[in-house]
Formats: structure tokens, sequence, C-alpha cells
């Protein structure tokens, strides 16, 4: 794979990834069937489980892994550490906690939007919460994120530890296993925005992802604003990571893995990542949907247990390697 | 390119850290064309007083005057294309091609959206060739040698024409070849008439390359003037507290023998 062909293998993968996700299912729908449902009266069965279920998921799918891939490449450009992910600076805790708060008081049953409004609330205030505590550097912003995701996580303990009843412990776990099923265009147009907003964040760093290739000192010398960059990238991630984990819940990995996949082909130059990062984090994660459907089990398997399982073995890899790399 | 006018001024920097002083009250005048080498033991303040005059760090006291404006008023991408500054060893953080790393010191001159312009990009193949690096163009930089490393990132610091260059220990590390080199290229650009400061712990270099030499001690300035009366045998007894023979300092014969 070449620079001049990842746009197009990535093309091929998303149309392939996008009519398998729409025609997977407890009902398959073949592409002629899909495009019959399309052009047929409605309201017609197909078009029905096409419409309210497979193309907000499918789109979600796109969008949540979209996100984490682009956020990925942002964060592990900015701490210069390939090993951050979203997951490194409190965000996606804090938005599993603001979520499982909804839960919790049952105001997720009474008001479908709860949770996804909780859990960017929580996303926004965890960040800003690593922001606060870890500027001025980063290895204190990777601590600061670690003591963030650590007061999070106890958190989500004592909502389980607390639960009312048996029911809403278990309601709580399994909102927390990350999952795209049963999610509508009402939570994909509430995240949409903040989805939108993040990724203009994340966008704008690019050049000082470059620049910071040459450690924090150059990158200053050069004209960068180190700490608006920081500021930039951590809403960014707090926005669109947030809203992405408020509506599908903890999806691992894809944030990991994505910038590593497209690394090797765009030079290594951290605003060369982006893009193909996004791309490949919304293929993976639209495959892995797929294949939650596809895998036979009693129980639906969850989205965010098959990337979880899926990347770990990767993610062995990469620590051997950087083992066999370092000095 | 840099025009002889080219004045840094140092005036009162203070710099204090965790209750001890860094930098006590150092005043300094560095113009385009010299070549001033900036000495003294570890933990004198070298590196602080770069970070200062590069406008990296701001001072608790004093302040550094470019061209007559304070570096705090000067807008800080007007400032990255007029200065250009390397740190002790610096290095690449990923794997990039030699060619982007160097095309990175171009970051300011950059328009606001899309790639490299063709007349940046021609800056690029002429430090490429003129820091002899053809050979390693397209080479991850993160694999370079010392020496090349050295000679890359000094391209890099230099691609966007800057007029002033403050390298902090541009030699360390370096064996006697790359260092000979390294020094000559350094001297050579004063001589083309950019402002030039280089903190160096090799004195003999410095005896024959450097036309100033400003000694720091304990974060104070105890001399600061042309190398010939900048360096002598009592003022490394007193600042180094070695015993020196100093002959011919300023030029190219200049040799520094411990005693």
């Amino acid at each position: 794979m070449s620079a001049r062909l990842w746009p197009l293998i990535a093309a091929a993968l998303l149309v392939l990834g996008v009519l398998l996700s729409l025609g997977t299912g407890a009902v398959w729908l073949d592409p002629a069937l899909l495009a019959g449902s399309v052009v047929s009266p409605k309201p017609s069965l197909p078009w029905l489980i096409l419409w309210e279920l497979r193309l907000p998921r499918t789109l979600l799918a796109l969008l949540v892994g979209a996100t984490l891939g682009l956020s990925g490449a942002a964060l592990q450009g900015l701490l210069r550490n390939p090993l951050a992910e979203p997951g490194l600076l409190g965000v996606s805790a804090g938005a599993a906690l603001g979520a499982v708060v909804a839960i919790y008081f049952g105001l997720a049953a009474s008001f479908a939007l709860a949770a996804p409004l909780l859990g960017i609330t929580g996303a926004l205030a965890a960040a800003a919460l690593t922001l606060t505590v870890g500027r001025g550097g980063t290895l204190t912003m990777i601590l600061a994120g670690a003591a963030v995701s650590g007061l999070m996580a106890a958190g989500l303990s004592l909502a389980l530890n607390l639960a009312p009843s048996p029911w809403a412990a278990y309601e709580i776990t399994t909102w927390l296993l990350g999952s795209l099923t049963d999610r509508g265009w009402d939570q994909l147009l509430l995240a949409l925005p903040f989805l939108l907003a993040g990724w203009v964040c994340l966008a704008t760093t690019a050049r000082a992802l470059d620049a910071l290739t040459l450690g924090e000192a150059q990158a200053e010398s050069l004209g960068i604003d180190i700490s608006r960059t920081r500021l930039l990238a951590l809403a960014g991630t707090a926005l669109s990571v947030g809203a992405a984990t408020a509506v599908s819940g903890a999806i691992g990995f894809i944030g990991l893995l994505a910038p590593h996949l497209v690394r090797p082909f765009v030079g290594h130059q951290p605003s060369r990542v982006l893009l193909p990062s996004a791309i490949f984090g919304a293929i993976l994660l639209l495959y892995a949907d797929v294949a939650t459907r596809l895998i036979p089990t009693t129980q639906e398997l969850k989205l965010g247990v098959l990337t979880s399982l899926a990347g770990t073995p990767f993610f062995f890899w990469l620590v051997t390697r950087l083992r066999r790399t370092a000095p | 390119m840099s025009t002889p006018q080219t004045r840094l001024e140092a005036h009162g920097i203070v710099v204090r850290r965790g209750g001890r002083t860094i930098l006590d009250g150092v005043s300094l005048v560095l113009e385009g064309g010299q070549f001033t080498g900036l000495i003294g033991p570890n933990g004198s303040g070298k590196s602080t007083l770069m970070a200062v005059l590069a406008g990296l760090l701001v001072p608790d006291a004093g302040e550094v005057v470019l061209d007559g404006v304070p570096l705090a008023r000067i807008d800080r991408r007007t400032l990255a294309r007029r200065r250009a500054y390397l740190p002790q060893s610096p290095r690449a953080e990923w794997p990039l091609p030699v060619e982007r790393m160097v095309a990175l010191g171009l970051t300011p001159h950059l328009p606001a959206f899309g790639g490299l312009p063709a007349a940046l990009a021609a800056r690029v193949d002429a430090a490429i060739a003129q820091f002899d690096l053809g050979a390693h163009r397209y080479q991850p930089a993160t694999t370079l040698s010392g020496g090349e490393l050295a000679r890359a990132m000094l391209a890099r610091a230099l691609v966007g024409e800057p007029e002033l260059l403050l390298a902090d220990e541009p030699l360390a590390g370096l064996d006697p070849r790359h260092a000979l080199d390294g020094i000559g290229r350094l001297s050579a650009l004063a001589g083309r008439g950019t402002l030039v400061l280089a903190s160096l712990h090799e004195l003999t270099l410095a005896a024959r390359h450097a036309t100033r030499l400003a000694v720091l001690r304990e974060g104070r300035l105890v001399a600061c003037g042309p190398t010939a009366e900048a360096l002598t045998a009592g003022m490394l007894h007193e600042v180094f507290e070695v015993n020196a023979c100093v002959t011919g300092a300023g030029t190219r014969t200049a040799s520094v023998d411990f005693t």
C-alpha cells in the first residue's frame, strides 16, 4: 500500500463495509432488496429496517470510528507517545460516568437524550479537570489524565456499588461495554454538532503537531503556541470523543490502532496521519460492528468487547516492537 | 537575507527557579555578523540565557530587545521567522524523512492553508544541498548518526534564512571531524551577516572560530568581548577553576592547553 493507493483501498473498504452494515442483521437485506426498499412505496418492512435501524447505526459506526481515529492521531502527535489514545486523558471515563449517572437516576428511562447529554457534560468536565491539573507539560498532562480517569472509574464503581436494583446494575454494566444497537436518529443528531465541533478543533492542531516532531522547545521557537495546541487537542477530544462515548459507550483500541495502521504510508508526518487515521478508524469500527452481528452468540456480542478482544493482540505487538526499537 | 544591523540586547536579565537565582542581572549586546561563543561551567546558566534570548523563557526581571523592540512585543510568528533556535541535543520524535524534517523549519513561513509552495520547496532543496544531506534526503531522521543529525538540525534551523541563530551546545557529542565541520558552518554563517550565538564547551574551537566570547559563571556575565581579549588564562582559572595556557586566541591557530 503506497501513499497513492491508500485512498482507493479506503474507498473500496468503505463501500463494502457500508453495504454489509446495511444488509447484515436479524433480517438479511441483500443489495437488490436495499435498492428496492428505497424506490418502493413506503412504509415497507425493508424500508423501516433500513431507515430506522441500519442507516443510523451504520452512520454512527462511521462517525464514532472516525472520531476515535482522529482523536487518537492528534493525541499521539501532541504527546509524541505511540501509546496515547482518547481514553488516556480521562475523557472517555468522564463521558461514561456522565451517561451512567443518567441511567442510575433513571433519567435515561424518562428522557432518551439524558444519557448522551450528561455524557458530553461529563467528558467536558473531565477534560477541564485534566487540563487544569496537568497544565505545564506533556508528562504532567498524562499523569493528570490518569488521575482523572481513576476518579471517574471510582465514580462508576460507586454507581454500581450503590445501584438501587440488580437490574439497574446490569443496565449500567451492559451500557459500559459499548454498543451501537438500537441507536436512532435523535441520538445521532444530538451528537453530530459536538462531533463536528471537536473535529474542527482537532484538525486545527495539524501544523502544530508537525512542529512538535522536533520537541516542544523547537516547536515553540517555530512560533507554535503549545498551550493553545494542548487546549485545542483536549477540547476537541472532549467534544468529539465525549459525544461519541455518550452515544455508544466506551469503545477501546480504535483510537490507538488506527494511527499506527496508516502512519507508515504517509511518511510518519503527524498532520498527514490525521485524515487517514479518521477514515481507517471509521472502517475498523464499521467492520467490528458488522462482526458483532455476524458472530453467533446467545447474548449479543458487545462492540466494545469485540474491539478490546481484537485490539489487545495489537497492543502486545506494539509493546514488543517498542521494546525492540527503544534504546 | 540578514542585515548587519540586526541587534539583540539583553538588559539586566534575572531568572529565579525554586528559590535559586539562575541568571543574575545579565546584560549583553549581540550584533549581526558576529559569531559569539557562550562559555561557562555546567550549571552556570548558559541554556537558560539562550532560552531567554530566544524569547522562549520570560525572565523574572529585565528584558531582551531586538532591533529596538522588546521580544515580548514581537508577534510569535514574526519572531519565529527572524530567529532560529536549536536546543541541546535536538532530535526527531517520529521517523520523518530528512527532507520533511528540514521543511519543518519553514513552519512560520507557511501560508494559512495548503502545503509547501514551490518557492519554499526550493529553499528545502538548497538547504539539503548546502548541508550535504543529499544522500540522506529520504532516510528517516531517527536513523541518522549523531553527526548527520547535527547537520540536519542545522539545516532545519537555517532553511528559513533567519537573521539570528541561537544554538545551545551544537557541538555536543560530535567527533572532532564533525565538530570542526559544525563550527566552520556557524562561523561561515556569521561571515555572511547572521547573528550567531552558540554555547560551547570546546574551548580550542571557540578560541579559533568565535569572533566574540561571552563568559558566564554562576549566573553572572564575567566577561564579554572579542575572543582575543576575553579568553585569557586568568579568566579560565577564575571561571572553570583549571590552569590553562592560551595562545593566539581569536586566530585560526589558537590553542587552549590545560596544564
